[in-house]
């Protein structure tokens, strides 16, 4: 029977893995999520019948109670949430997985206080690392998820953020470590240990802006991958093993990429609030004025233009502006004009969030453009429509080395021989940096929603 | 069965597994992969599944049973979330919708 047990796993793993790799190219990506569904279905069904499992039947039903309880309020929600709110329900499901590597660990913690000493040095010291790692991942998604949805909205920052952080990640490192190692830990000791781990996680959350949000976000994934690898180890169980730490490899890595579009240090992101340390005081005054367009004008302008590339950011998300703006590109091209859309590795909640929107609203996917695709193309593209995005595109980045944001990659729309911009309000972006492209000779402004924006655009093309 | 240096091993080679399959990702495949491996780190249920078999006490079994509960969430919730976007990349491929 644990022969059988072990090829399903094993199974599963390579399930995980090929899934993950054909998710890797939109042409295969949906029969990579179905592969990996069928060995986690197998997995868990296996899970049963191991040994000493169904000798307790008050613990299987429980456990069929469980699942029953915990997938029906994740299915009902994900299929209720709306495409853009997307990024926070990743955070509270990752959170989800965090928390029940935690309690696994909990359970083993709780055998380990009472005197059991049989598991060995290495795997004490990873259940109770894994259960630290779960534990702030759980309670720092759940904070994620919080400020996406709006929840909290304040920026909570304690003096001596750094110290504080620090010393209650020792503090909870040496009550694990008495947990694992000393003789007279008790029950108590165990909740003290998540207690000062759950609020490790707040901390380490709560002074995060929404704009480095999908760093974090993404780093809790990988926190998450590695503890259930961790756990994996205690429970000797090898697809627990691999695909954790799959997951905590793949994770990180995803962190740097996105840290790095964002021209932000992890270390900074974790550490250090956006704005807040230089920047805002160094603001250079900026020449010209914002000049307003008319819905009616920006749509001639568009009308008469050979290329046109759409710039979307969050605002689009926000106003569910993705259906219009393909009703625009259609129109455009119906009119010969060659429409692109630019991408910025980090506009909206997380990379690739825009192209998800857009596919939602049946983009092709082969007018979607990375930033170093487009950006040579700006000064050929005769009207650069940038929709609800603000600090991607602003030009401060090249120009400005006392700017906080100097240094990150931006889309160069100000080089496009004309701009339209639509935004909501005059109102600056998430960094609260003052955005230059707005007072440039060649940007128009289109106040509005972006819906609405949009949808006049759509009404000033159809009466040409 | 799966003791010390073997141990050591799966991880490592697990870890560049992960590491060269994400390398590849194009970046508009970048949030329905995220969403992805946060489904496949779903397999915690397996473990929660069997610390919550072993329970003895009742407190194990209170611990298990929201381990199970928020394990199996992270699962079905991380698979719907992933099938829901890359549903929508179905109708941008010519001629396949």
């Amino acid at each position: 029977m644990s022969t059988f047990i072990e090829i399903v796993y094993f199974a599963a793993a390579v399930l995980f893995i090929l899934g993950l790799k054909q998710m890797s190219s939109p042409v295969t990506a949906r029969g990579g999520i179905v592969w990996a569904g069928v060995g986690m279905v197998a997995a868990s069904l296996v899970a049963f019948l191991e040994p000493g499992v169904l000798a307790h039947l008050s613990n299987v039903v429980l456990i069929v109670i469980a699942i029953a309880v915990g997938s029906a309020a994740a299915y009902v929600t994900a299929k209720r949430v709306q495409m853009t709110d997307m990024p926070q329900m990743i955070a509270i499901y990752n959170g989800m997985g965090g928390g029940a590597a935690a309690a696994i660990a909990a359970v083993e913690l709780v055998k380990l206080a009472g005197g059991d000493h049989s598991l060995g040095a290495t795997v004490q010291v990873l259940a109770v690392l894994g259960g630290l790692i779960g534990a702030v991942s759980f309670s720092g998604s759940a904070i994620a998820f919080a400020k996406l949805q709006g929840l909290i909205r304040k920026t909570i920052r304690l003096p001596m953020q750094g110290m504080v952080n620090l010393s209650l990640f020792v503090a909870t490192l040496i009550v694990g470590g008495i947990i694992g190692f000393g003789t007279g830990a008790s029950i108590e000791m165990v909740l003290i240990f998540f207690v000062m781990a759950l609020v490790l996680g707040v901390l380490v959350t709560l002074p995060i802006g929404g704009a480095d949000m999908p760093v974090v976000i993404s780093l809790f994934n990988a926190f998450t991958g590695l503890a259930v690898a961790f756990e994996g180890f205690v429970l000797e169980n090898a697809a627990m093993i691999i695909a954790g730490t799959v997951v905590g490899s793949s994770g990180t890595l995803l962190t740097q990429l996105m840290a790095k579009a964002m021209n932000r240090q992890i270390s900074k992101v974790l550490f250090s609030s956006f704005g807040t340390d230089s920047g805002v005081a160094v603001e250079e005054d900026i020449e010209g004025s914002m000049k307003e367009i008319e819905a009616n004008d920006a749509a001639i302008m568009m009308a008469y233009a050979e290329k046109v590339v759409i710039i979307p950011g969050y605002g689009m998300a926000v106003a569910q502006a993705q259906h219009k703006v393909q009703e625009l590109t259609q129109l455009l091209e119906e009119r010969g004009i060659t429409v692109k859309f630019a991408i910025h590795p980090v506009a909206g909640r997380m990379p690739g969030h825009m192209n998800v929107l857009l596919a939602e609203a049946g983009v092709e996917y082969d007018k979607i453009m990375d930033l170093d695709e487009i950006n040579p193309e700006f000064p050929t593209v005769d009207v650069a429509l940038v929709i609800g995005a603000n600090d991607v595109v602003n030009p401060v980045a090249r120009t400005n080395p006392d700017s906080p944001i100097y240094g990150m990659p931006v889309l160069n729309a100000d080089k496009a021989k004309n701009c339209i911009v639509i935004k909501r309000g005059k109102g600056s972006g998430f960094s609260g940096i003052e955005n230059h492209l707005f007072y440039a000779d060649n940007t128009r402004m289109l106040y509005g929603d972006g819906q609405k924006a949009v949808g006049e655009l759509v009404a000033g093309l159809k009466q040409l | 069965m799966i003791e010390g240096f073997t141990a050591l091993y799966i991880f490592m080679l697990s870890a560049f597994t992960g590491y060269e399959v994400i390398s590849r990702v194009p970046v508009i495949l970048h949030t329905p992969m995220m969403s992805g491996s946060n489904f496949v780190h779903g397999i915690v249920l397996v473990g929660a599944i069997i610390a919550m078999g072993h329970a003895e006490t009742g407190l194990e079994q209170f611990i298990g049973f929201i381990a199970v509960a928020l394990a199996a969430g992270n699962a079905v919730g991380g698979y719907v979330a992933t099938v829901r976007m890359l549903e929508m990349f179905k109708s941008s491929k010519k001629g396949e919708a």
